[in-house]
């Protein structure tokens, strides 16, 4: 399967040329090359899952990780090297899919967004190289090319958060994402370096004998990594430069900040996962709390939201929390005896992919339809835009977990895992499913329903998108609707045997009643025009309301802390070290030199006799210099 | 005597003397027209010649001519370096070979230049003194030709005549320090000198006299005076063969000789290495900051780079070798890309080097200006380029064998490299220029070989299996 190093090729060609032609492209030129070059990569990602599967389980009972190209990029000493390669196995097999296919609907939906917007060859060839590195980061062979690839992928999303430069928040906003992110990975860079040092190789599968001494530093690197996943995908406290990343344009958060970049941290838990188990555990326990508050806080805070985009921003958030949850309540690799999570950890990183970027991409209709992000300003849209319309109820169903739709099946078999685990989590987790169906249909409600700003739609008539943005609207929907049905466990589960998906049905039935309550309450207070309870309810509770609103002020906690203990205790004298004392011994060197060139200037005298001097002085120098030593 | 094996591992040499034949009868058969494509056609033979020659056709040593030439593959790779380095010169000098008082004596350049090739090319797979010395003459005497080139012109007469008196002065030297050996050791067979070395006192004032030979090549400090009024005056494309190719076989043989005939002394002349490395990169350094020409600033910046070489000559371990022969070519890849804009600026503008001329390039030539900034952060060793791979790979051969003191100097010699380098970067993107340079468009051959140095400076760190490639010869050197 060596044609699968194409994936990651076709991609990077795209970027450079789309890249280096830059205007000299014709927008539509550079878009179309681009959408083709994914639409190929996305043909080649659905190929390679079809053989890769196709080609049946080992005697084992597995399906085999081959290594179809690698190459020894970067040898130390030892058996230490970094290899650049490509890696299948269940997992990034999955990943390739998910990832070619948002990708190749993002370009064909951005083309419909985008139009006329300057810079958009430079929007495609961003998009080239987002694509091509979050690939590079599932397929790689070891830890090493992982933490490459994952730099890759923060440098394309603080280009795309920041491609608007020319807006204040846009830069903001792109520098934020990026030195959030860029400090949670230094713990996962100490992590490999920890890792590396203590078992002698980047590989993930490192020799279990050599794992023995290292004992006491593998959950400790494990625990560093799982701060740059925490990071990366957007974990409390880490969390805060995902809201503001909603600054680039609609389709890049579709496909960045939704579907793709941010479960990376997920992924990388989960590729991670036979050592969290055989040697973390409690580290492995350790994230499924942090994601079960992380997952509670966002929630909260998306029920109060007012931008549609943040509403969808802190749902993410919170639904990674899921995944990392169910993957953090795993307490062994046997999926019949808690190991569930693992599975349904993935199953919900699919169904969540396809579902949030259609979210996302509906949001994306409406904005190009409204000119603006805030609830305000809509209202009653359904009769505007029918297909944005339904496709986005698909979703909002999904996520909140009604059956027959995708999140459904996923969303069942987390919480399964979940109260397997306790059942104090598992009914936390039930709460916050119920939290998230309700915040889901508030937007819903609000957008479509409910109070419409009529002066602001008469003035501009909201319009249905055209084709090239409802056609991944649509195609992302049907998705929505029949992926619960694909009997996932056979293709990925934590020991790689054959798991049949079977429905607990009372979890089943507990999470319906509750998702039902929270659809049922969001219906009541929010489908009328006029919203008196939700105004009465936001009255009444006017500090847990404007704490919400402003996500309970973590922003500012970090505008305090970093400002007045970091700048000014440590930066300060950190800066005025540099400047002094580093500078100065550079200064000092330059001075030196300065004075030196002027002290020896008179050897460079254009005499060839006086060169003759020289040489012969020096090699008698050097002689002396020898024979007395 | 079996003359096959002198056809099968002597072939290097004889396809570049059939080279140089050809050229020969090309210059005397050809007309004018056919003149006007001397350089395609040099060019082209060059082209072939590399490609035939550039992968190692034996894996083992060998022995020719009763040991006065030995074959070995990393000799090999070293060669095709060479050859690529000179074709790339080749590349660049069309626009001065065509001009109104050079162009009837083009042939003569690519003679002689080839003449020199060859000679570093025995002088490279010499198995015997005298055979290293003849490969070292041959190369020197028509490299003295090349500086005289523009005879007429002042200063590169007189760069020719500083060269050529220096260079006998080293050879003398040499040759001196050789007949001491032959007067202790009673051979000049390398593989038979290395059990007479005892280290007497003879023995250690011949090891410097035979060192500073080589030094000159290298132009390492003290023996380095020559080299900014030659680098000045000699033509530039001319000046950039000097820099590069004729640096890179000296650095070779050297450390072959070290190695293999020198290893029962090797604290003698590592100590000796280490107290040129230190002068030559903190002289040359002090130097270069002073300097307002750009061709005398090169001369400066290259014996600062042949101090920072020699760490791999210093090393005397198949990982140092490896090291110096990726820095090697990284270096080729810069500093010819340098030189390839200095000579094309310089043709195009009525023969401007100094580096106030090159104020505000940027405007008007944005493309030469970008290449000779990547060129010069290549130079100075910052990431990603190249040059940062090979400094790293070249001080951590150096501080694996315990030279920690050494490597904490280059490393603030590093730093202040970068300012002067970064002086030229200034003068094309920030300073402001009421006359620069015009904009001008290069010839096609120019063209060609800064896009072949670029790909060199941007790739050749990156792609790892050039360094594992050369390694893997390395090993049996």
């Amino acid at each position: 399967m060596e044609y699968t190093i194409l994936i990651l090729l076709l991609p990077f060609l795209s970027f450079i040329l789309t890249g280096l032609l830059g205007t000299r492209l014709k927008p539509v030129a550079a878009g179309t090359f681009g959408t083709a070059v994914t639409g190929i990569v996305a043909l080649l990602s659905y190929w390679t899952a079809f053989s890769y599967f196709g080609a049946g389980r080992n005697a084992e009972g597995i399906y085999p990780t081959m290594i179809p190209w690698n190459a020894e990029w970067l040898p130390f000493g030892g058996s230490l090297h970094i290899d650049l390669g490509i890696l299948l196995d269940p997992i990034s097999v999955m990943m390739l899919v998910v990832i070619s296919t948002v990708s190749f609907m993002v370009h064909i939906y951005s083309f419909g967004y985008m139009k006329g917007e300057r810079g958009f060859q430079r929007y495609y060839s961003f998009l080239s190289l987002f694509t091509m590195s979050m690939l590079g980061l599932v397929v790689a062979t070891n830890i090493f090319q992982m933490y490459i690839f994952w730099e890759l992928v923060g440098v394309s999303s603080y280009l795309l958060i920041g491609f608007y430069y020319t807006r204040k928040e846009a830069v903001a906003a792109s520098k934020k994402a990026f030195i959030v992110t860029r400090f949670a990975d230094l713990g996962f860079l100490v992590g490999i370096l920890i890792y590396g040092f203590y078992t002698g190789s980047f590989s993930f599968t490192p020799d279990s004998a050599v794992i023995g001494t290292a004992k006491v530093f593998l959950p400790l690197a494990l625990g560093l990594m799982f701060i740059g996943g925490a990071g990366k995908s957007a974990m409390f406290p880490l969390h805060i430069w995902l809201p503001d990343a909603m600054e680039g344009p609609t389709p890049v958060s579709a496909l960045i900040h939704a579907a793709t970049m941010v479960v990376a941290g997920v992924y990388l838990v989960a590729r991670m996962f036979p050592l969290f188990i055989g040697y973390a555990p409690e580290v492995l326990h350790i994230t499924a709390y942090v994601g079960a508050f992380t997952a509670l806080y966002a929630a909260v805070v998306a029920c109060v939201q007012s931008d549609i985009k943040r509403v969808l921003a802190f749902s993410t958030i919170s639904q990674i929390g899921f995944m990392i949850v169910s993957l953090g309540v795993c307490t062994s690799s046997d999926p019949h005896a808690g190991g569930l999570g693992y599975m349904a950890s993935m199953f919900h990183l699919f169904t969540h992919a396809m579902f949030k970027a259609l979210l996302f991409l509906g949001a994306g209709c409406i904005i190009h339809a409204v000119h603006s992000n805030e609830m305000s300003a809509m209202g009653g849209l359904r009769k505007y835009m029918p297909v944005t319309h339904i496709t986005f109820l698909t979703a909002c169903l999904a996520i909140a977990g009604i059956w027959p739709f995708s999140g459904f099946f996923s969303k069942d078999e987390i919480l399964a895992a979940c109260f397997a685990f306790s059942p104090v989590m598992g009914w936390v987790m039930t709460f916050i499913a119920g939290l998230t169906a309700f915040y889901m249909f508030r937007l819903y409600y609000n957008i479509f329903w409910g109070r419409e700003n009529r002066e602001l739609h008469a003035e501009h008539t909201p319009h249905e998108a055209p084709l090239t943005m409802t056609i991944p609207l649509v195609f992302l929907a049907a998705v929505t609707l029949a992926a619960g049905w694909i009997p996932f466990g056979n293709f990925v589960s934590s020991d790689g045997q054959a798991y049949r998906i079977h429905i607990d049905w009372s979890v089943a039935a507990v999470s319906l009643c509750v998702a039902a309550v929270g659809i049922a309450l969001a219906t009541w207070m929010y489908l009328r025009e006029d919203r008196k309870v939700a105004d009465s309810l936001a009255v009444r509770f006017s500090g847990l309301h404007k704490a919400a609103y402003h996500r309970f002020y973590i922003d500012e906690i970090y505008q305090f802390v970093t400002h007045k203990i970091i700048f000014a205790c440590i930066s300060t004298p950190i800066a005025w070290f540099d400047r002094h004392v580093v500078d100065g011994f550079m200064n000092l060197l330059a001075y030196v030199t300065q004075k030196f060139s002027w002290v020896i200037r008179g050897m460079q005298s254009g005499y060839v006799q006086r060169y003759g001097i020289w040489f012969l002085g020096g090699a008698l120098g050097l002689a002396i210099v020898l024979l007395l030593v | 005597m079996d003359y096959s094996a002198i056809f099968s591992y002597m072939y290097t040499e004889i396809a570049l003397a059939g080279v140089i034949v050809a050229v020969l009868l090309y210059d005397l058969i050809a007309g004018e027209r056919g003149r006007r494509y001397f350089q395609t056609f040099v060019c082209l033979l060059m082209l072939f010649f590399v490609a035939g020659t550039v992968y190692p056709y034996h894996g083992g040593t060998a022995d020719v001519f009763g040991g006065m030439y030995q074959y070995t593959p990393v000799a090999g790779i070293v060669k095709s370096i060479l050859a690529i380095g000179t074709l790339i010169v080749f590349l660049q000098s069309d626009a001065w070979l065509s001009r109104e008082d050079t162009r009837f004596k083009r042939g003569e350049f690519y003679v002689l230049t080839l003449s020199t090739l060859l000679g570093m090319d025995f002088m490279v797979s010499a198995g015997h003194f005298m055979m290293f010395f003849i490969g070292m003459e041959l190369a020197s005497v028509p490299m003295a030709c090349l500086v005289a080139f523009d005879k007429y012109k002042g200063n590169s007469a007189e760069a020719g005549a500083k060269f050529i008196l220096s260079a006998l002065f080293a050879s003398g030297l040499m040759l001196y320090g050789i007949s001491f050996f032959y007067g202790t050791a009673g051979t000049l067979y390398f593989e038979d000198m290395a059990a007479k070395i005892d280290g007497s006192p003879l023995q250690i004032l011949s090891l410097v006299f035979f060192f500073t030979g080589l030094g000159f090549k290298l132009s390492l400090v003290p023996f380095h005076l020559w080299t900014a009024d030659t680098y000045q005056g000699a033509p530039t494309s001319v000046t950039s063969y000097l820099s590069v190719v004729s640096k890179a076989a000296a650095a070779f043989i050297l450390t072959v000789i070290f190695v293999k005939v020198f290893p029962s002394v090797s604290d003698y002349w590592q100590l000796m290495l280490y107290i040129v490395i230190v002068l030559s990169i903190t002289v040359a350094n002090v130097f270069a900051i002073r300097q307002k020409n750009l061709k005398r600033f090169m001369a400066f910046s290259s014996i600062s780079q042949a101090g920072y070489i020699m760490l791999g000559v210093i090393c005397g371990t198949p990982y140092g070798m490896t090291s110096l022969i990726f820095y090697l070519l990284v270096y080729m890849a810069a500093n010819l890309a340098a030189f390839g804009v200095i000579s094309t600026v310089e043709q195009h503008s009525g023969g401007k080097t100094g580096i106030e001329d090159y104020n505000g390039l940027y405007r008007t030539n944005p493309k030469l200006a970008v290449i000779m900034t990547l060129a010069l952060f290549s130079l100075a060793g910052i990431p990603p380029f190249a040059g940062f791979f090979s400094k790293f790979f070249i001080f951590a051969a150096a501080f694996e064998q315990g030279f920690h003191v050494l490597v904490f100097i280059a490393l603030i010699n590093t730093v202040i490299s970068l300012y002067y380098y970064l002086l030229i970067v200034k003068a094309m993107f920030i300073t402001p220029n009421e006359n620069p340079v015009p904009a001008f468009r290069s010839d096609r051959g120019t063209r060609l070989s800064l896009l072949l140095c670029l790909a060199g400076i941007i790739a050749l760190g990156i792609v790892s299996s050039v360094f594992d490639g050369i390694g893997l010869y390395s090993f049996g050197m």
